[in-house]
């Protein structure tokens, strides 16, 4: 178990180096961000004393393990646009965003769950299908159009929600949160439902397939056959074998969902990270890219680290092939 | 079955083959529709030129007066606008054939170069096998593990705005799909003997590799490509939705919808909702027939 | 025999597919007695386990029930719906599986699954219904069933697991236990141990066991009565031992004949020739006619059920005449109580 997780955090270790080191030649070895960060008609002093300020004339490899050391430090540079340290400005920027994809996470689970047990359960009703076709409509509509109708729908037309922004916030731990409050909820309602669809669609189709699984399994009729309840046979045996693959799926899709928050933030003007970077490369605020990608990368390997141990916890099969 | 597939060639032409897959294929009328949803898709934006009432991109041809007109008012052109106007008097029904025609442009584009690239990748991972493979697939493995989306961005964050650089970003972001796909299937023929036989002969490595191996690929290859030409469709109007992808010079679907965003909240809702229904027309037909041609492909995966 | 447990008349299971209604089980008769084993022995195909899942309502849609009665101490069960039929399944008529490998979930704990089983039908603690878990796995002959319970299926080989299995059904100290092939995917060393561990609760506990199967050699050696079924009818049913020293069917001889360890070593293994006909186009009459070699004119009309003066009955318009040599057995050894 020691080896193998000291093999597994080797891993994500070397992923994360080798990201950092893509998107840092990637991002500083083209264009020139001293254009980006000065007027084009300030004289020349100024000019080299900026380039010297932010180590520009060094050779490439020697500016990125300046960076490297500095963000072991917590230190991941300052900002081109907002003058302001990267690590505080994208940490002010978090608690929005984990908030979304969190809540959507949560609609994903309270809903794609129930659906898919129901049409693994009775795969030939009338309601499975429409569940199966909603389904599909929810991982292969680009969710941002997604987006866009509902902001139409439930904003414009119907005027039962806000069409954008975060609303009033309350401190909790040091971070601001909106899901404290009512109206806070009537904020991020919208966009979480649509961050969710994506996770829904392939959440409901995880769940069918299992049980469909599960219910044309042997041990599922002795099961019947001992007299369990369908109830009990539900409950008992079809939730604890979709369990895996579901921890595994939730788990890896909490990561692209924090990815796939830049749309949904972009779409309903909620000020997150996603939001941040987005604005961050119209404008070629460098530091902020690559501070961005490395943490996005750096959570999104750490939540697949978690997610690989829960897994084997799960599965008394993985266990054993683990310790042996 | 051990014999090799070409063997199996000769005995049904192309056009059985052909006419067994249709027959299957017609089997569902969900899939039938959006087949011809797609024919009439491709169909629009090819022939945009001649079907569309006005070049959108003429800025000669536009007329302010004619702006953000309602679905189904006449302009001074003469003609109905039926699906109305934007904000700089285009015609959005023109405008969506045009867009129309970026958008699948950039698709088709994106999905065969990560086609041939996926492809090869994943082509020579399996034929030399030992430790070329394990690392090639290492890469596939990690890279498939991150959304498209995030190396999208680190890409166009990378590489800048404009065509090319986006087909270049979709590409990276797909190709890896392919890899894995490609060096499943021919990973899996590569261990059976008769390939072993052949490659013990002088015969030249390409013959395996084209006559062997990339034919038992072929099948779920199809499948994939059809899916990721949808996804590159969908991912390319994400990121020109963000301004990340093509400039309004040279609109796609998702810059069109980009475009008449800020009128939603003002009512008009037409400018973005009539290219968004077009895109997802497009990419849902898109997706059911790759759906069914798997099915068809492969029988014992569906349900 | 009026002190039957289970008596199943007539029973007719059908299957709606696009071809037409296949009948699995078309007029399956027959009945078991406290603590005796009824060997119901066929090819795959013959309705055998069909036979088995119906008495049990276990039957899912395009199957159905089209006929017949499942008396259980008198009572018919085919009738009761959702939770009445519940309440048999375990209590009063429990299953075994083939397969012990598919039959245990393999994500849940032996003993969560027999706690489950045991809270199905009796509201007791958790506690209460481990302990009982633990005392049925006692009673099949599994050592240390305390650790046992905490195990997962696979740390357990795979008659240990068909133990459990059947201390499953033994839970509820069931009127009959329906056991289906539960030996084909054993050893033979361990089949053995089962099957001496069966004959010994039957004595004792009074379950009476209907075991399906496919092999003459175990029945032989288990079973107090057989039914043989052929194409979802019983074409043969009797004692054990006189069905199998001197068959009356054409098609039970040849089963029979075809058993190797009936057979002189270094000569060619007798065959039932052809193969068992699919239920979507049986032939007119009787079903078994094409592979038979006493076959005849008449046995293109349905052959009648010839009963015969000790009990046995076969379904044939020309049945084979008693021989009277000395009983013989398949095996060395065998279960059969003395009585």
């Amino acid at each position: 178990m020691i080896g193998f997780l000291i093999q597994r955090v080797l891993q994500a270790l070397m992923v994360v180096i080798a990201m950092s080191i893509i998107v840092f030649l990637g991002v500083y070895a083209i264009g020139n961000p001293i254009d980006v960060m000065i007027d084009p008609a300030s004289d020349q002093a100024l000019r080299e004393a900026l380039i010297q300020r932010y180590g520009f004339d060094r050779p490439l490899f020697e500016q990125y393990f300046i960076f490297m050391n500095n963000m072991l430090h917590g230190d991941l540079g300052e900002s081109f646009i907002y003058r302001l340290p990267v690590l505080n400005l994208i940490l002010s920027r978090l608690p929005a965003t984990l908030e979304l994809a969190l809540t959507a996470m949560l609609i994903a689970t309270l809903l794609g769950i129930p659906l898919g047990l129901w049409a693994g359960y009775k795969p030939d009703s009338l309601s499975a299908k429409a569940i199966m076709g909603f389904s599909v409509l929810g991982f292969s509509v680009p969710s941002f159009w997604v987006g866009l109708l509902l902001i139409m729908v439930f904003a414009v037309e119907l005027g039962w929600f806000p069409s954008g922004g975060r609303g009033p916030t309350t401190e909790v731990l040091g971070m601001n949160l909106s899901i404290t409050s009512l109206e806070g909820w009537s904020y991020i309602l919208l966009p979480a439902f649509n961050l969710a669809l994506f996770k829904l669609g392939l959440l409901i189709r995880l769940t069918r397939a299992g049980t469909v699984e599960v219910m044309g399994s042997d041990y599922v009729r002795f099961a019947r056959a001992q007299g369990l309840s369908e109830g009990k046979v539900v409950g008992l045996h079809v939730l604890k074998n979709i369990s895996i693959p579901i921890v595994t799926v939730f788990g890896l899709e909490l990561g692209s969902t924090l990815a796939f928050a830049v749309v949904t933030e972009t779409v309903f003007n909620w000020p997150g990270m996603g939001k941040l970077i987005i604005d961050s490369i119209t404008v070629l605020d460098r530091p902020v890219m690559v501070a961005y990608l490395i943490l996005v990368v750096f959570l999104f390997v750490m939540i697949n680290l978690v997610v690989d141990l829960i897994y084997g916890q799960l599965d008394p099969r993985i266990r054993v092939k683990a310790a042996s | 079955m051990s014999h090799s597939p070409v063997l199996a060639l000769p005995a049904e032409t192309g056009w059985t083959r052909f006419s067994n897959f249709w027959s299957d294929f017609r089997q569902s009328p969900v899939a039938v529709a959006a087949l011809t949803v797609v024919v009439v898709v491709v169909l629009m934006a090819v022939l945009a030129p001649y079907v569309a009432p006005q070049d959108p991109y003429n800025q000669e041809a536009l007329d302010l007066f004619d702006a953000r007109l309602e679905p189904g008012e006449v302009g001074s052109g003469g003609y109905v606008h039926w699906l109305g106007t934007d904000a700089a008097g285009r015609d959005i029904f023109s405008a969506i054939l045009y867009g129309l025609r970026t958008s699948l442009i950039v698709g088709v584009m994106a999905g065969t170069l990560a086609l041939i690239l996926g492809t090869t990748v994943g082509l020579i991972a399996a034929y030399y096998g030992g430790r070329v493979e394990a690392l090639i697939m290492r890469i596939i493995d990690l890279q498939l593990s991150l959304p498209a989306i995030l190396l999208a961005l680190v890409l166009v964050a990378m590489l800048g705005q404009g065509l090319m650089q986006l087909v270049a970003a979709l590409v990276a972001a797909q190709y890896a799909y392919f890899a894995r796909t490609t060096h499943g299937a021919a990973s899996a023929e590569r261990r059976k003997d008769y390939i072993e036989a052949a490659l013990s002969t002088p015969l030249p490595a390409r013959h395996v590799l084209f006559r062997h191996l990339l034919p038992n690929a072929l099948p779920p290859l199809i499948v994939v490509a059809t899916v990721q030409v949808a996804n590159s469709i969908a991912l390319e109007a994400t990121l020109s939705f963000l301004g990340l992808g093509l400039p309004l010079t040279q609109p796609s679907l998702g810059s069109l919808i980009s475009n008449g965003f800020q009128f939603l909240l003002s009512g008009r809702y037409w400018i973005s909702i009539y290219p968004g229904i077009a895109l997802m027309l497009t990419v849902v037909a898109i997706n059911l027939v790759g759906d069914q041609v798997r099915n068809v492909l492969n029988p014992r995966r569906s349900r | 025999m009026s002190d039957a447990v289970l008596r199943v008349n007539n029973l007719q299971t059908q299957f709606e597919t696009r071809g037409g209604v296949l009948k699995a089980v078309d007029g399956v008769s027959f009945e078991v007695g406290r603590g005796r084993i009824l060997g119901l022995v066929g090819e795959s195909g013959s309705g055998k386990s069909v036979t088995g899942y119906s008495i049990l309502g276990l039957i899912e849609a395009p199957g159905r029930i089209a006929g017949g009665e499942v008396l259980l101490n008198g009572k018919d069960i085919t009738r009761l719906r959702g939770d009445a039929m519940r309440q048999v399944r375990g209590a009063q008529i429990a299953m075994v599986f083939q397969d012990p490998m598919m039959t245990l979930n393999p994500v849940l704990k032996i003993g969560t699954q027999m706690i489950a089983a045991v809270r199905a039908h009796d509201k007791v603690s958790r506690k209460a219904a481990r302990a009982r878990a633990r005392d049925a796995l006692a009673k099949v002959g599994i050592p240390s069933p305390e650790e046992r319970l905490d195990a997962y299926p696979h740390q357990l080989s795979g008659g240990m697991r068909q133990r459990v299995a059947i201390a499953i059904a033994l839970l509820h100290s069931p009127a009959v236990i329906i056991a289906d092939e539960p030996t084909t995917a054993l050893d033979v060393s361990i089949q053995g141990q089962i099957l001496a561990e069966v004959r010994r609760l039957a004595d004792e506990t009074g379950t009476a066991f209907v075991w399906v199967t496919h092999d003459l050699a175990v029945v032989s050696s288990l079973a107090d009565d057989i039914c043989v079924m052929y194409a979802g009818r019983v074409v043969e049913s009797g004692p054990a031992a006189d069905v199998i020293a001197s068959p009356r069917h054409p098609y039970t001889a040849g089963l029979l004949a075809s058993v190797p360890a009936e057979h002189e070593p270094g000569t060619k293994l007798p065959q039932v020739p052809g193969s068992t006909p699919s239920l979507a186009n049986l032939p007119q009459g009787c079903a078994f006619a094409p592979r038979c070699a006493k076959a005849g004119p008449a046995c293109t009309t349905t052959p009648p059920v010839q009963q015969f003066e000790d009990g046995r009955t076969a379904l044939c318009h020309y049945p084979i005449e008693p021989v009277s040599c000395q009983p013989l057995s398949l095996t060395s050894t065998t279960y059969r109580s003395a009585s």
